[in-house]
Formats: structure tokens, sequence, C-alpha cells
């Protein structure tokens, strides 16, 4: 709920780096769910915000080139208005996968589905085979390593190695004003809580238990009568969904999709904001992604030379100190805190075992 | 009949553990199948619950061929199946772990909106206290005592309240007082219902059996009650040859 004051308390440039930051939050929130509850390490979701800020993009680019001048111009020519990156490209024909992004409508829906359906699809297609684990791991690495380089090969129709950028309105408001850079950071983060409820929901549910007994013992659930298969891909799908959510309001607020978001790297990345905040906590997602991208700016700025050093030490330190995230730390530390002050408020009819029992229970790690 | 299983036979790369088998288990009866190891007891129950394919022969289970279904298809048919080793779901409390073997709404979206009803927490009330665990019903699962988790097993058999129950040594690593619970636990819950049992104690067997088949080497030895199976030459060799 603090990050409902950010906008008040520091100048607009911070402001939009949190925004920035936030939108990162939705495929950590997503890995918690898929990896922490599911067992499913899926080192592709950077695929999936690419949809969602690709699609999200192609719409902004088309109402850029309908407004700007040199693409009326152009239009004139071509009898379409075309985004300048195909003009330059020689593409002369809008391609028909791109003429629906016209419309709004068109665009949100395609966000909120094609990401999940296809997330589905490929899972369901592996788990019902009974490829999992490690080997699901790699495909969806593979899949989004070669999402990134198609996107970058296809310059004429994707932007290539640029991405799609430069576009200034949505349904002609300035989407660059400070003031609907605020309203956007407000939408970022309320999309954010209500992600996190839902995803809390689903947890608790019946879904969410089986979730865990899969991730626990897999071949047990079969004989519970339930088909692991849609109950991985459900979550999968879940997962994916958020992650173009992020995306599409990524591109929204950066006006930019661009393959460097869509590769090996921003996808494992994702999984370190996840690892970073407690891969079982959605909360801890939110936060584990904050403080590593506060991280790297904060040494990318102080320590430019060795930065990226000093945030890979981070990285080894959460592994190996703190297997449970942050989430798992804040955990330790109330358990640390919560019996001693039991023993401040009742030190007189303290009896020995009851000396013992808070001093067990804050030294002991959560399980 | 509830289930014939007619000439069932697998093999594993040459090896074949279980030879052209015939056994039949009529309504309401409690079998226990015994036989040395590697006799192919366990593999039996693998194929009747589809957890592996047989190279040839067929299972019938009341009107439907098993042989060509997956594990949880076969489990909504009403076959419930415990594990030789515990195998409970450890990071779930015992309450959640027989609520997630309430047998409905198996799909996503049916357990998305599942909700917990008054008969759905009478019934897990009703079984905790049947599998001894009624005061344990916020405990994870990790947490019991060996004998414990093959109770809570034995209590998500209940839930599922399957017409067929396979249940794989369900006595083993229990201490003398828990295989008596142990026992005094399956007796209630095998009533109404057909059970195949595979044990190793002679005296347990004795405790729970109507009929005895015999397994060796992947087939049938000798089927009978206890007192002609102990008398049967073939299988004082079997077991006392070894």
């Amino acid at each position: 709920m603090l990050l409902l004051a950010v906008p008040f308390v520091v100048d607009p440039f911070r402001e939009q780096l949190v925004a920035k930051y936030l939108c990162f939050t939705f495929p950590a929130v997503g890995l918690v769910l898929v990896w922490g509850h599911g067992g499913i390490l899926s080192l592709g979701q950077g695929l999936y915000f690419g949809m969602g800020s690709y699609f999200m993009a192609m719409f902004l680019k088309l109402e850029a080139a309908a407004q700007s001048n040199t693409g009326s111009a152009l239009s004139q020519f071509y009898g379409s208005s075309l985004p300048d990156f195909m003009v330059w490209n020689s593409v002369e024909v809008l391609p028909w996968w791109w003429r629906p992004f016209h419309s709004l409508a068109f665009t949100i829906v395609a966000i909120l589905v094609i990401p999940p359906l296809f997330a589905f699809l490929l899972a369901y297609a592996n788990f019902r085979k009974r490829v999992g684990g490690v080997y699901f791991s790699i495909i969806t690495l593979a899949l989004a390593a070669m999402a990134s380089i198609v996107i970058i090969g296809q310059q004429g129709y994707t932007g290539g190695v640029n991405g799609i950028t430069d576009f200034k309105t949505f349904l002609g408001v300035d989407i660059l004003s400070d003031r609907v850079k605020r309203v956007l950071y407000f939408i970022t983060v309320v999309t954010m809580v209500a992600s996190v409820l839902s995803a809390r929901l689903v947890l608790a549910s019946r879904t969410g238990k089986i979730l865990v007994a899969i991730r626990d013992r897999e071949d047990r659930v079969r004989f519970s009568g339930y088909n692991p298969a849609t109950f991985k891909a459900f979550a999968f799908a879940a997962a994916a969904l958020l992650a173009a959510v992020g995306g599409a309001l990524f591109a929204l607020q950066e006006g930019l999709a661009s393959p460097s978001l869509v590769g090996i790297v921003p996808s494992i990345e994702m999984v370190i904001y996840a690892a970073v905040g407690g891969r079982l906590s959605l909360v801890g997602a939110v936060y584990g992604t904050l403080v590593v991208f506060s991280a790297k700016t904060f040494f990318s700025e102080n320590f430019p030379e060795i930065w990226l050093y000093l945030l890979g030490a981070v990285f080894i330190l959460v592994v190996v100190f703190l297997p449970t995230g942050l989430a798992g730390l804040a955990e330790r530390l109330a358990s640390v805190l919560r019996p001693r002050r039991v023993r401040v408020s009742a030190p007189v009819r303290a009896m020995p075992e009851e000396i013992d029992t808070p001093v067990e229970v804050g030294s002991a790690p959560p399980a | 009949m509830i289930l014939s299983v007619e000439d069932l036979t697998v093999s594993f790369d040459g090896f074949t553990a279980v030879d052209g088998l015939d056994l039949a288990v009529e309504e309401d009866e409690l079998r226990c199948v015994i036989g040395p190891n590697g006799a192919g007891k366990t593999t039996l129950l693998d194929m009747i619950c589809g957890k592996t394919r047989p190279s040839r022969g067929s299972i019938k289970f009341k009107a439907h061929e098993l042989t060509e279904l997956i594990e949880y298809e076969v489990t909504r048919l009403g076959v419930g199946r415990k594990f030789q080793t515990p195998s409970t779901y450890e990071d779930l409390t015992v309450l959640e772990n027989l609520e997630i073997s309430y047998p409905k709404k198996r799909g996503v979206v049916g357990s998305l909106f599942f909700a917990r009803d008054a008969a759905l927490m009478d019934k897990i009330d009703d079984v905790a206290r049947r599998i001894y665990l009624g005061d344990h019903l916020g405990v994870k699962a990790g947490l019991l005592s060996h004998g414990q988790k093959q109770w809570l097993e034995i209590g998500m058999l209940l839930m599922q309240d399957p017409e067929l129950l396979l249940l794989d040594e369900p006595v083993a690593g229990m201490s003398p007082r828990e295989r008596e619970r142990t026992a005094e636990l399956l007796t209630g819950v095998t009533a109404g219902r057909s059970t195949i049992v595979i044990e190793h104690d002679m005296a347990f067997v004795r405790m729970i059996a109507h009929t005895v088949t015999v397994m060796h080497q992947g087939k049938v030895l000798a089927e009978g009650s206890m007192d002609e199976i102990q008398a049967d030459p073939r299988v004082i060799e079997v077991y006392l040859g070894e």
C-alpha cells in the first residue's frame, strides 16, 4: 500500500521507474503460482510478457501511424497508413495479422486470451505426454529464445531489434504527459493488487491445494482421480496471462515493445525476481521485483563500472542464505520477535518450560 | 463378480513379471494375495489401477475394460489404490488431504469454485475419527508418524469410497499396537466393498482374509482358505524352500 504514496513523494522520473518495475511484478506473481506452488519452472515468461507488450504496442503504433504527417503522406501514396518501420523496410501492405489491432477491443481480448490459450495448449500437450520437470523448463526457454530471434529477424513486420516504439497517444490521449502517467501508474498498482488477490483466491481454492499436491506427489494425484495435466496447464496459462498483462501495461507506460524483453535473459530475470521475493509468497514476488530493480538502479547509478557484479553477488547471497527469499526472511524475523514479546510481557510468571518454549520456537527456522 | 482378470501378462525387457494370470474377485470379497518377493504381486495391482500397461490379457471391472484406461480414469470408475510406502500430500493438512480425495468436481474449473459444505465436513470428521486422526485435522501430513500416514492414506481411500480397494502392504513398518488397530480399521473399511490386499505378514492375513491367493513367479500357485493354503505342499515348498 506504500506504493500508492510513491507518486507524491518522488519526482516524476523516479515515479516512472517504479511504474516500470511494477510491470515486472506481474510475471513474478505468475511464477509464484506456477513455479512455487505448481512446481513447474518456466524459464520463458518473457514470451508471454512480450506477447502482451507487442499486442499493445501494435495497437498504439497503428494509432500513431494514422496520425503522423509522414504516415498520412505515405498513406496517400500506398492507400493505407503504415507504421514507420514498415515503410523503412519497404513493406508496402499492412500484414493481415496486424489489421485487427486497429481495434482496441480486439487488442484487449488478444492480450487476455492469446497468451494463456497458447500457454495452455503448449503445456497440456507436454504434460499429457508426461514431459515435465527440467525438460519442460528447457522447452519454455527455447520458445522464448526463438520468439526473440524471430522478432529480430522479421524487421519489416515487427520492428526488429529496435522493437515497436515512438507512439504518443492512446485513443487520442497524450500518454507522455505527467498527469496521464500518474493515472497509468495507479491503474498499474490497482491491477497488480487485483492480480495478487485473484492469485490468492486460486491458491486458497481446491485447485490450489491440488497444485501443491501435484508438486509434491504427482503420481499419487492421479489415484485421487485427477488429471494432473489439466491442472498444471491451467497454472501455466494463469502465469502466462499475468505476464501478458504486465507486458501490456509496460508497453503503455514505457512506449516500447522490444525483443530485449522477450528472450532468455529477461525470462530468467523474472525467475530471479520471484526467487528473491520468495517463490511461495505472492506479495513477496512483488517486493522481490521492486528490490531487485531498486538494487539494479542503485548499483548502476553509484558503481557504474562494477554494478553487474554487485547485482550478481546479491543473487548468490539470496540463493545461498535465503532459500525462501525475502518473504521467508520476514517470516523468520516475525517468529523471532513474537516469542520475545511474550517473554517480556510475562517474566514473573514464567515457569522453566515456558522459558524454554519461546526460545525454541524463535531459533527454529520455518519448515 | 466385480473384477475378472484373464490371461494377464506383462514383461519388462524380456523378464516376465506376471505370466498368464487369472483372478476373479467377487463383490464384498476380501482377497489376500501373498507370495515371495518378485512374485509379481505389486505389478498385478499396478496393472489393475492403470499404472502399468499389460502386454497381453484383459482386466474387467464391472462392465469396463481397464487395460485401455489411464490412472485417473480407472480411479473415477471406483478403484482405489493404497501404495506400499505411505503416499500422502505432505505439505497439506490432514483435513486438506481428505478434502482433495473427495470424489466430486475433479476438473480444474469445478475445483476452482469448489466450496466445502456441511456434508463434506461431516464426512471428513467421520473418516478422521475412524482413522484415529480426529484430533489431527490441522496437522500437516508430513509431520505425522509412519503409522499415522498409513492410516491417513486409508482415510483418503475412504473419502473416495471405491467399490474395489487395492491395498499394498497396509501394515508394513508398523508397531504391533498399530498393526492391531489397522486390522480393526480395515475390517470396518472393507465391509461392503471388494478388496485385494497384498501382505507378507501371515498373522495379519489370517486375521482379515476370506480367500488367499498365492503367487509365485508371476503365476497363481494356489488359491483357497488360509488353512488350505498352509497345508498345500507346493506353497510350503515355495516358502520354505527358499
